[in-house]
């Protein structure tokens, strides 16, 4: 009895060796994101070479690639990537070039500055689904506020198929140039002033200025914008689920939910989901070695 | 050194205050367009030109709340009378407020999808952050084989399309029955969010002396004593600052909460578009949900605001 006693307090002022605190601290959560992360894809990789259908009982039958090779053959598919390519880049070159804007603009002595960089930064913050609802409202033909600023009369936004997905780029341009203004203030305000002052004796101008010290001292930030900015672009949901249904903004998380949940072709959708998540993970890689390059400055 | 200016720089500058002035106005704008609709009588919602100068009332709030229904007949005087304050608001909108056989007056939609987002948001913000910050010292503190590529692995399980990851999902979910449950969208939440956790938490961690540790071992801590009584108070700030990340985007998530809930487990941002159905919308209405559901990330955006770079970069930029 005394020796347990005794083992078991000098256990306790030992405590837990840290080979076991490590293990306590870091498998839970690796074992979660197994659980509810991995686990959830091999199961849908499964079904992603059958014929099943989730609406019905019918069990499923083992079609080989057939999916594969029907979503890929597909036009309309192809169509739903292309839409989403034109959707990234008009709306990652509209937050770069608005956010980096600003950001210069920014750049000085300006009284109220932090205030100022608060309320701007307040879009990036918000729901998209939320806000991009009231947006509606903003871009009605007749009676929103964006015409009226603009003196466009009754100009059709959403319900115009050609204008439709530039406006739902515009209000995510909107929504995330904050977020370019945030990272591209953060590298111009550690571009050394040293620089700018050897440039004033030098008698530089003010191009001379930007693109030869500016640019490319703020290139890897903006660089690490692009890239996130572009990842979350290309899964844009939210947004064009909710300001319009037009065929021409049909991006691909929207064709994959309504394949998924809405035709309830869950087999094929899985291997559509399968072929975004290739795509998701060859952006993802890039990114996170440029992430690593830009830590190691 | 004294500063030099000419004449044309300083017009610059004042030039690029302006801009950046407009440019707030220009940003502003939506948000404040939801929130003095928020406050506006129907018939002035929606007028041309927009009206920007009115009476505020609180009308749109009495709405979203309460069930209403179109009135047949106007109420007759005394009804009108007893009824109090905010019946009459509803009365004045050609509408009655819609009371069970016992007189009770019945909500809307809007509390119980509000009250789900509260719940949702705060215990996935628990969780995630929880789990996140012990992982996160394990990682900060103790060799791991392979540390970059489990940290990596982590990162991943974030970038994901959420409607790829929803489709296997779902279909788990029906097997054990956890569509529409609280718990389900809790367990989704908290996974979303644990990535993004353990690798800001990394950062705030990996910023604090490992020489506090020893010091608090050679005393004679265990290392739980003072990983909880050291570590712990000198991470405070990270803490609460992933936190708030966390619930923001708990709170904010659309697309799971669209396709796994319906209608117990329901959180706010499917229901508010779900509102514009078929008809004419009342957008004081909608726009009175809006307002209340983006408040709180409004007042924490401030509360965050010497944060927001880091969070925002999963902590590759620090100030």
């Amino acid at each position: 009895m005394m020796t347990t006693l005794d083992s078991n307090s000098r256990a306790a002022a030992r405590g837990l060796s840290d080979l076991s605190i490590r293990n306590l601290f870091i498998i839970p959560t690796i074992l979660f994101l197994i659980v509810f992360n991995i686990f959830p894809l091999i199961y849908s990789l499964g079904y992603s070479f059958t014929d099943f259908r989730a609406s019905t009982n019918a069990p499923a039958n083992f079609v080989g690639l057939q999916n594969y090779r029907e979503l890929l053959n597909d036009p309309f598919v192809w169509s739903n990537f292309a839409i989403t390519a034109q959707y990234v880049i008009v709306s990652v070159a509209g937050q770069l070039v608005v956010g980096f804007g600003v950001a210069m603009l920014l750049n000085r002595d300006i009284p109220f500055k932090g205030l100022l960089t608060t309320l701007l930064l307040l879009p990036m913050m918000l729901s998209m689904a939320v806000v991009g609802l009231f947006w509606k409202l903003l871009y009605d033909p007749s009676f929103g506020i964006i015409n009226y600023a603009l003196g466009l009369g009754t100009f059709e936004w959403l319900a115009n198929p050609k204008m439709a997905l530039y406006a739902v780029a515009l209000t995510d341009i909107w929504m995330w140039s904050p977020f370019v203004m945030l990272l591209s203030l953060a590298g111009l305000s550690a571009v050394p002033k040293h620089l700018y002052e050897a440039a004033a004796i030098d008698r530089a101008g003010p191009f001379y200025t930007f693109f030869r010290i500016t640019l490319p001292l703020v290139a890897p930030i903006l660089m690490i914008a692009v890239i996130f900015r572009t990842m979350e672009a290309f899964k844009t949901f939210d947004l064009a689920y909710i300001l319009t249904s037009q065929p021409t903004t049909e991006l691909i998380s929207i064709r994959l939910y309504k394949m998924a949940f809405q035709e309830w072709q869950t087999g094929r959708s899985c291997a559509l989901a399968y072929i975004v998540l290739i795509m998701v993970i060859a952006i993802t890689n890039i990114y996170v070695k440029y992430l690593n390059k830009v830590k190691e400055r | 050194m004294a500063q030099v200016r000419t004449s044309s720089e300083v017009a610059f500058n004042r030039l690029a205050i302006v801009a950046v002035l407009v440019a707030t106005v220009i940003f502003l704008a939506p948000i404040y367009w939801i929130a003095s609709t928020a406050f506006k009588p129907r018939n002035l919602a929606t007028t041309v030109p927009p009206t920007i100068v009115f009476q505020p009332e609180v009308s749109p709030f009495v709405k979203l709340f309460t069930k209403r229904s179109q009135l047949r007949a106007q109420p007759t005087p005394e009804e009108y009378a007893a009824a109090p304050w905010w019946e009459r608001v509803v009365f004045d909108g050609g509408e009655k407020v819609v009371r069970d056989g016992k007189g009770a007056v019945q909500w809307s939609g809007y509390p119980s999808r509000f009250m789900n987002s509260l719940i949702v948001a705060i215990t996935s913000t628990v969780l995630a952050v929880g789990m996140g910050t012990l992982t996160a010292y394990g990682f900060s503190r103790f060799r791991v084989k392979g540390e970059q590529d489990w940290l990596f692995f982590i990162l991943s399980t974030r970038m994901l399309p959420p409607v790829v990851v929803a489709i296997p999902m779902f279909l788990m979910y029906r097997v054990v029955g956890l569509n529409d449950t609280h718990i389900g969208l809790i367990i989704l939440y908290t996974a979303f969010n644990l990535s993004f956790s353990v690798w800001l938490m990394k950062g705030f961690i990996d910023e604090i002396p490992k020489e506090y540790e020893e010091a608090a071992l050679v005393d004679g801590y265990t290392r739980m004593q003072a990983f909880f009584k050291v570590v712990l108070p000198e991470a405070a700030t990270g803490i609460a600052a992933t936190a708030v990340f966390c619930f923001i985007t708990a709170w904010n998530e659309y697309a799971f909460a669209l396709i796994m809930t319906n209608r117990r487990a329901q959180t706010a941002p499917p229901f508010i578009p779900s509102q514009v159905g078929s008809g004419i919308p009342d957008w004081t209405v909608i726009a009175a949900g809006t307002f209340l559901f983006l408040l709180p990330v409004a007042i924490f955006t401030f509360l965050l605001r010497n944060h927001l770079l880091r969070g925002m970069s999963f902590g590759a930029i620090r100030k």
